[in-house]
């Protein structure tokens, strides 16, 4: 048998408990250390994750609704919901606020629950949401120089160490 | 730090110490973290990806009273250095193999690492040798503190510590222990033990080679969910399973001694046989030899080599650490030459005492 990532003789045949059923992998030696030593979270999200996003776009949506869907961005980092359900994982913290309505059933069907109840920084209302705006401005301010629009630039730039010098609740 | 000087000792997961170290190999937890005001690694331009950077860098550095972390720039580093470091498991697999600035601060001991840029900003880990989850919790848990006061993280309210991957959200917290259960694999119980981990939520990995056994029949238990528990019962959750389980793995252990002594005692000979004059050897069948030897010592079958040693052997045997060790890099073919060179060397210096030339 040929190992599943390259041409050489798969000697290992893993089988992967995690989630619902086993599933197997046959693997050569390289690649089988590769998998053993990826970080076991890593393995156990992607499977997760992947299996909960199939299953949630394959109920109750049209394809129409799916293409709707896929278009939305995040008006932060640019993001599209397509790119994130391609690759798993997420643009920046607002992206849970962005697509909310869709990692809500997502969150749900990983974890069980939609609240958080463990460790809460001494400083965070407030302070998070206006530090995530930096993303944005960044980014408007990066395009502003590419597309020469230095006066735009210029105020964004003001505006950006504005933030970055306010206080934090 | 200096990697070469490393790799000459075990590290702290295969220390071999702490309680029912017998069984139970190390005990680790891992934070993940993101700076408020950066997009998530995947949205990281260039620039963005050394920012984050620059400002971690200072602060993981200096997380502990005790005196300044290491910091190795992991994008400098050489393959075979990086592949080290997975080895030890101070960094991740996808750490050492993505692109781009990142890095991580070790503590000399090597119980704490922070990882720069992995898959979110801050990945920050914490590992003793044997069961000690309250320990590692408590530890973590004032580092995360002392940054918290540094940097501002992503954090909501309702959700808690946003993470890139949904699947960490909340305290982005993963708890994991390193069991060696080989008694259980023998005994073909080891599957039930699974099942009913499962059930309870609970995730379990191992290698599988030809047949059934697992890699070295080391197997890790963690926690699957991450929101809606607090830390200390997510903690729990998995360290109040870990008892039963090496009660079960004893259970076995006792069962195969009364039961069929002679095939273990067989068995685990015939092991440290192989292990002793082999010219040329594996890093898979290495891994099962020392995990029989391993129950053998810690049944008393075997008396001249102790675990420490068989612990060593565990690590440095592994591709890079060999490599490291030798001094050149190797292609597999010489690697399994080098490893059963290595094996030979300390395996049979124990009772001989004049460092056996064979
Ligand atoms: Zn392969
Ligand atoms: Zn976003």
């Amino acid at each position: 048998m040929k190992c599943q990532q390259c041409d050489k003789l798969a000697t290992f045949h893993i089988t992967e408990l995690t989630g619902g059923k086993p599933q197997e992998l046959h693997l050569c030696e390289d690649h089988a250390r590769q998998y053993l030593t990826r970080s076991d979270d890593e393995t156990a999200a992607a499977t997760t994750l992947a299996g909960v996003l199939a299953h949630q776009m394959a109920v109750g949506q049209t394809a129409e609704e799916l293409a709707r869907l896929d278009q939305r961005v995040c008006p932060v980092c640019g993001i599209t919901f397509y790119e994130f359900r391609n690759q798993g994982r997420l643009g920046c913290p607002h992206d849970y606020l962005a697509f909310s309505a869709e990692l809500e059933p997502l969150i749900i069907n990983i974890h069980g629950e939609t609240e958080h109840s463990g460790k809460r920084p001494a400083r965070y209302a407030g302070g998070t949401d206006s530090r995530t705006q930096l993303i944005r401005l960044r980014r408007e301010m990066k395009a502003a120089v590419s597309e020469e629009r230095y006066e735009q630039a210029k105020e964004l730039k003001d505006k950006i160490k504005m933030v970055e010098a306010a206080p934090l609740e | 730090m200096n990697l070469t000087e490393l790799a000459r000792s075990s590290g702290e997961w295969l220390r071999g110490s702490g309680p029912e170290s017998d069984i139970v190999i190390s005990s680790r937890i891992r934070l993940a973290r993101n700076l408020a005001e950066f997009p998530f690694i995947s949205r990281c331009t260039p620039a963005d990806r050394g920012e984050v950077e620059k400002r971690l860098r200072n602060h993981v550095i200096h997380v502990q009273a005790g005196g300044e972390l290491d910091y190795l720039n992991v994008n400098d580093l050489k393959g075979i250095d990086r592949q080290f470091l997975v080895e030890r498991q101070l960094i991740s697999r996808e750490h050492a193999e993505s692109e781009g600035a990142r890095g991580v601060a070790i503590a000399e001991n090597e119980q704490v690492s922070l990882m720069v840029n992995e898959e979110d900003h801050l990945r920050i880990q914490v590992m003793h040798s044997g069961l000690d989850l309250t320990g590692v919790w408590q530890q973590i848990n004032e580092i995360e503190t002392i940054l918290c006061d540094q940097v501002v993280f992503a954090f909501h309210p309702k959700l808690g510590f946003l993470t890139a991957c949904p699947t960490n959200v909340g305290t982005g917290m993963r708890v994991s222990v390193m069991l060696h259960l080989p008694a259980l694999v023998i005994t073909r119980q080891i599957d039930k033990v699974f099942r009913s981990l499962q059930k309870i939520g609970l995730a379990v990995r191992g290698l599988y080679g030809e047949g059934s056994q697992a890699m070295g029949d080391f197997y890790q238990i963690s926690n699957q969910i991450t929101l809606g528990k607090s830390e200390e019962t997510l903690v729990s959750q998995v360290g109040d399973i870990v008892p039963q389980i090496i009660e079960y793995e004893r259970k076995a252990r006792d069962v195969l001694v009364k039961e069929s002594h002679e095939t273990l005692h067989d068995r685990v000979s015939r092991a440290y046989g192989i292990l002793r004059t082999a010219q040329t050897i594996s890093s898979e069948e290495t891994m099962h030899l020392l995990s029989s030897v391993r129950m053998g010592v810690n049944l008393g079958l075997i008396s001249d080599v102790a675990i420490p040693t068989l612990n060593e052997l565990f690590i440095h045997t592994q591709p890079a650490h060999l490599q490291k060790l030798r001094g050149t890099e190797l292609d597999t073919a010489d690697r399994n030459i080098e490893r059963a060179r290595y094996l030979r060397r300390h395996l049979n210096k124990q009772d001989s005492g004049n460092g056996g030339k064979n």
